[in-house]
């Protein structure tokens, strides 16, 4: 090989290693030039081209009677049945949250609309799986404080109701937050608008936004490890313009429905790099493209700058020949830019002139299919720290005793340890987060924020926005969607491959407890270095958890995001990785809208039933035992999925006779904090009486412990008999009645069997003052 | 009776008002664009929530330059009727329909929820339905919802009864800790001095489908109805 005009700086400085470098020549023949490298160093960044998962994303299972689009495309795209497609998606804008919150944020909401509307979807949702460090510590609280108005301002101003998510906050995300943002549309064109060019010789049309200097190889940024030097790297983070985003949305609908749209491609990650070779790869053809009708922000633009700047609110087109003023007309009506910047071509590689002269061409297959590649070993045996963990027991916790607990010389009692579990942020209400986002917006969110395990949005066509006639219209549908994200990542970290099986369980169960059928999943990967064997360890045995779980419980995924490097480099170089987190977006089916249900108890005298009552549960992993005793350690609760979708479908069955009033999952901080939970939410309380430890359990494990495969659900005292027939029918006796409903403002009450005195008893404003203010006042 | 909705560029509440008025209630509606101008047909506009023009500047303050402005200042001289919603309501005081403005709420804050407001008049076509109810339960979803006013301003407001929506406790007490924004006197809502001209920063359209569980809202619109056909 002769000598590479780059300087091995320059090489490392685009991303490249020197072994990638040397395949980049074998397939071009020649060195490349600095806009080449850098289509390269985005291009081939574990964010565009997953080297590092794609061997390990195989294993999901990716059909099924519901899947209309796979992975491999903007977003996955689902069958409600009635003429009602789906398309929904999730993806990470870790990185640049932590650089810059605001911006980071607002177009991480941006990035995933993009991913909808693209598909010719209505964004119709949008949900956020957020990871900050602990409030005590004020960048945290920078962090957070600027995450969620990024979040608020573009979800807001683009007019999509923000109705879920999870916000958990753990010093294993201090240097590197979590921000993913999951979004829903509902298809408003007849056919799927796809990605692949085709038709040599028809026009490509770039629109929307200008192009300029922001975003600067935002792929290769995301795809390396947090140091102190990130923060110089500000250009890096890409800024946001909702109302731009906003009229995107409007002209991009109408323009696919013209039928002059032949393939779209949102300019996300890699910009007019990504969008041009994959447009180019995905339909075997060629892109032509002249940087001089792009329409840019800033003059002096050098092509380098063009082909890599990450710009937001910008899409390219191929348009069929002929109609491409019919197109250009429509974004102009909606103030957006719009020209024909290029055409498809035969020979199937990117070819980008500047000034007249060629400033790039390289085949399309290089920088979107043709990529490298990594296998990497797994590790033989569990790292260390897992090993380690693993050998905890609960004898190690201090006795307790039928009143509270002794830690540490300090006497606790039960009513003590839940009101501290209530004031745990991550435990704790959200409503200082989803108090700022407009969840109400357009008009069809059946269940606001905090008041059920998942939202339901009803699913109705939305009438076109410009001029119509005046018409008289006709009623909303019966169906509805629900969807939730979730993932414990303490689970994760102690046992990958249970935890992130949790995970998928535990989505599902949320969606079984507002009375929806699971359909499929979205996941985002947010990991640590896969070039550590830890951190290959844990993404590898994740993945194979979630398969399993996937499989299992007939929910494949649809596609996703994978953001690995979530580490930080301290001053001395030494990483310190995230918890591994899988967060799993799970959406499913409302069959009618009328039958759904929250969590929070509804009447006096409702019955309440524990669903997998028999299931064993564990401190290991537990909330109790991280929050109450300091120890992150134990083996996380196991799935049994024989169990798990036997409780989860006698719960929906339930709702949907009407029989269950209200449903809860029962998660961090066991049976006790999900009852805490239902009597807030409901406003009334609870007389609950459980059965005496047996088998040498403790009363920590029965009230506190955690496990999969558990619900808690209330029905009316008419409804007894008729649903403890069922039960018997279905759970064998693997349930049990724990207990009733009381009065409005009631205590929250468990004593045990027969005796008089209670375990826990503990007023309902008591709880709510700590549960809903544990956030704020931390602020 | 003809409802028309103003859609500009940033406006992200029109559909969710034509889905009250033309599927709810079975009204001939239609959206106006910002820049048409002819709205002769129309016996109610309706200008929604959202964020016109992105709202860069001051919210609403761009949107009083678009062509169809002219054609709403010349539908209220004609003693029609006017709703603004949200960012309709700031849209309206920018352009000088309503006195005032709304500014940056108190917390800076973002606010979506459901809040109380006291209905202070039933005698009007807006709230004639709400005699039995004098509380209503409303959403509200805003960032600059701060009404503000000078003191002559806000006097002759009150002396004329021009309010007719405060935040206020579920019993109507309108005391500053049910005040969710920091707007001056509670205003949640306020009318022109002919009673044409309503503005208020609470959502009735998001309290209109009983699907959705909640109908306080389209009683507003049901008075709007009775009240102009009398």
């Amino acid at each position: 090989m002769t000598v590479p005009p780059f300087s091995p700086e320059e090489i490392a400085s685009e991303g490249i290693k020197p072994a990638e470098y040397e395949e980049i020549v074998k397939r071009l023949d020649r060195h490349p030039n600095k806009a080449e490298l850098g289509m390269f160093g985005v291009m081939w960044s574990e964010h565009c081209c997953y080297k590092n998962s794609r061997p390990l994303l195989k294993q999901f299972p990716t059909t099924g009677k519901h899947i209309l689009v796979g992975p491999g495309e903007n977003a996955g795209v689902v069958d409600l049945g009635d003429g009602h497609h789906l398309a929904f998606k999730i993806e990470s804008h870790n990185h640049p949250s932590a650089v810059e919150p605001f911006q980071g944020a607002t177009t991480g909401v941006g990035g995933i609309l993009r991913d909808i509307f693209t598909m010719g979807a209505r964004p119709i949702a949008i949900l956020n799986s957020l990871r900050f460090g602990s409030l005590e510590d004020a960048k945290t609280r920078r962090i957070f404080n600027g995450v969620v108005e990024g979040i608020a301002h573009y979800g807001n101003c683009t007019g999509i109701p923000t109705v879920g998510g999870e916000v958990y906050f753990d010093r294993a995300y201090s240097g590197n937050p979590l921000v993913n943002a999951m979004a829903l549309g509902l298809m408003e064109t007849e056919e799927i608008v796809k990605s692949g060019a085709s038709g040599i010789g028809n026009p490509v049309l770039y629109v929307g936004s200008t192009t300029g200097r922001d975003g600067m190889g935002g792929a290769s940024f995301a795809s390396a490890e947090l140091s102190d030097d990130s923060m110089d790297d500000r250009p890096a983070v890409q800024v946001g313009d909702p109302f731009l985003e906003k009229s995107l949305i409007e002209a991009c609908l109408e323009a696919f429905k013209t039928g002059a749209v032949v393939a779209a491609q949102d300019m996300g990650a890699a910009g007019l790099t990504c969008s041009t070779s994959e447009m180019a790869e995905k339909g075997g053809v060629g892109v032509e493209l002249d940087l001089d009708k792009i329409p840019a922000r800033e003059p002096g633009m050098t092509p380098y700058e063009y082909l890599l700047s990450e710009s937001q609110e910008r899409m390219l087109f191929v348009a069929k020949k002929g109609r491409e003023e019919e197109l250009i007309e429509i974004f102009h009506r909606w103030g957006l830019h719009a020209v024909v910047a290029g055409k498809v071509i035969k020979e199937p590689l990117v070819r980008i002139f500047h000034q007249g002269q060629i400033a790039a061409e390289v085949p399309a297959a290089a920088l979107a299919e043709d990529t490298p590649i990594y296998h990497r070993e797994l590790l033989s045996e569990p790292p260390e720290y897992a090993r380690k963990a693993w050998e905890w027991t609960v004898s190690s916790v201090d006795a307790c005793t039928e009143e509270g607990i002794e830690i540490g010389e300090k006497w606790q009692s039960w009513n003590e340890v839940l009101l501290q579990l209530l004031d745990t942020p991550s435990l704790a209400s959200k409503r200082w987060v989803y108090r700022q986002y407009d969840h109400q917006v357009q008009n069809n969110t059946l269940i606001l924020p905090g008041a059920a395990d998942a939202a339901v949005i009803r699913l109705r066509p939305i009438p076109p926005a410009i001029a119509t006639p005046l018409i008289k219209g006709g009623r909303g549908d019966r169906k509805g969607v629900a969807v939730t994200t979730d993932c414990n990542s303490r689970y994760v970290y102690l046992d990958p491959y249970e935890g992130s099986k949790a995970a998928v369980a535990e989505a599902a169960r949320n969606l079984s407890c507002v009375g929806a059928e699971p359909i499929a999943i979205t996941d985002n990967l947010n990991f640590g270095s896969p070039e550590h064997p830890v951190g290959y360890w844990q993404l590898a045995l994740a993945c194979r958890g979630i398969a399993e779980a996937c499989q299992e419980l007939g929910t494949p995924v649809t596609g996703g995001n994978v953001s690995l490097y979530n580490e930080t480099l301290d001053s001395e170089g030494k990483p310190a990785a995230i918890y591994p987190t899988p967060v799993i977006g799970m959406v499913g089916l409302v069959p009618d809208i009328t039958r759904t249900c929250g969590q929070g108890w509804q009447s006096e005298g409702d019955r309440i039933y524990l669903l997998g009552s028999h299931s064993p549960v564990t401190l290991g992993a537990s909330e109790y035992l991280a929050t109450i005793h300091g120890a992150i350690a134990g083996k996380p609760p196991q799935i049994d999925f024989e169990l798990e979708r036997k409780v989860q479908a006698a719960c929906r069955y339930g709702i949907r006779e009407g029989w269950v009033k209200s449903a809860h999952d029962c998660a961090e901080g066991g049976l006790a904090f999900a009852l805490a939970e239902c009597c807030i939410s409901g406003n009334l309380g609870a007389e609950i009486t459980l059965n005496a430890p047996q088998n040498g359990q403790r009363w920590d494990e029965i009230l506190f412990g955690e496990g999969g495969n558990r619900i808690l659900v209330a029905i009316a005292a008419e409804s007894q008999s008729v649903w403890e027939d069922y039960l018997g029918e279905v759970l064998n006796n693997l349930w049990q009645g724990v207990g009733t409903v009381t009065q409005l403002e009631g205590n929250l009450r468990i004593s045990r069997g027969s005796r008089t005195s209670a375990l826990l008893d503990v007023k309902i404003c008591d709880m709510r003052e700590r549960w809903s203010r544990a956030i704020e006042r931390r602020l | 009776m003809n409802f028309g909705i103003i859609v500009f560029p940033g406006s992200n509440c029109d559909r969710d008002v034509a889905y009250v008025t033309r599927d709810l209630l079975q009204q001939p509606t239609r959206m106006v664009w910002h820049q048409e101008t002819d709205i002769d047909d129309l016996d109610v506009v309706i200008i929604p929530g959202g964020f016109s023009y992105g709202d860069y500047l001051r919210c609403g303050a761009i949107a009083r330059f678009s062509p169809v402005i002219n054609s709403v200042l010349e539908h209220a001289k004609k003693g029609k009727y006017i709703l603004g919603i949200c960012n309709g309501f700031q849209v309206l005081t920018e352009v000088g329909l309503l006195p005032g403005a709304l500014i940056r709420n108190r917390n800076l804050h973002f606010i979506c929820d459901r809040i109380p407001l006291k209905v202070e008049r039933t005698d009007l076509p807006w709230t004639q339905n709400y005699t039995d109810q004098t509380v209503v339960n409303i959403p509200i979803a805003h960032g600059e919802g701060r009404y503000y006013a000078e003191p002559k301003t806000l006097k002759k407001l009150e002396n004329n009864k021009q309010v007719l929506f405060r935040y206020s406790s579920t019993l109507g007490h309108t005391s500053k800790e049910y005040n969710p924004n920091g707007s001056l006197h509670n205003i949640a809502g306020i009318m022109n001095e002919k009673g044409n001209i309503l503005g208020m920063m609470p959502h009735p359209e998001r309290a209109s489908d009983p699907v959705l569980g909640a109908t306080d809202g389209i009683h507003l619109f049901k008075g709007l109805l009775t009240g102009i056909t009398h």
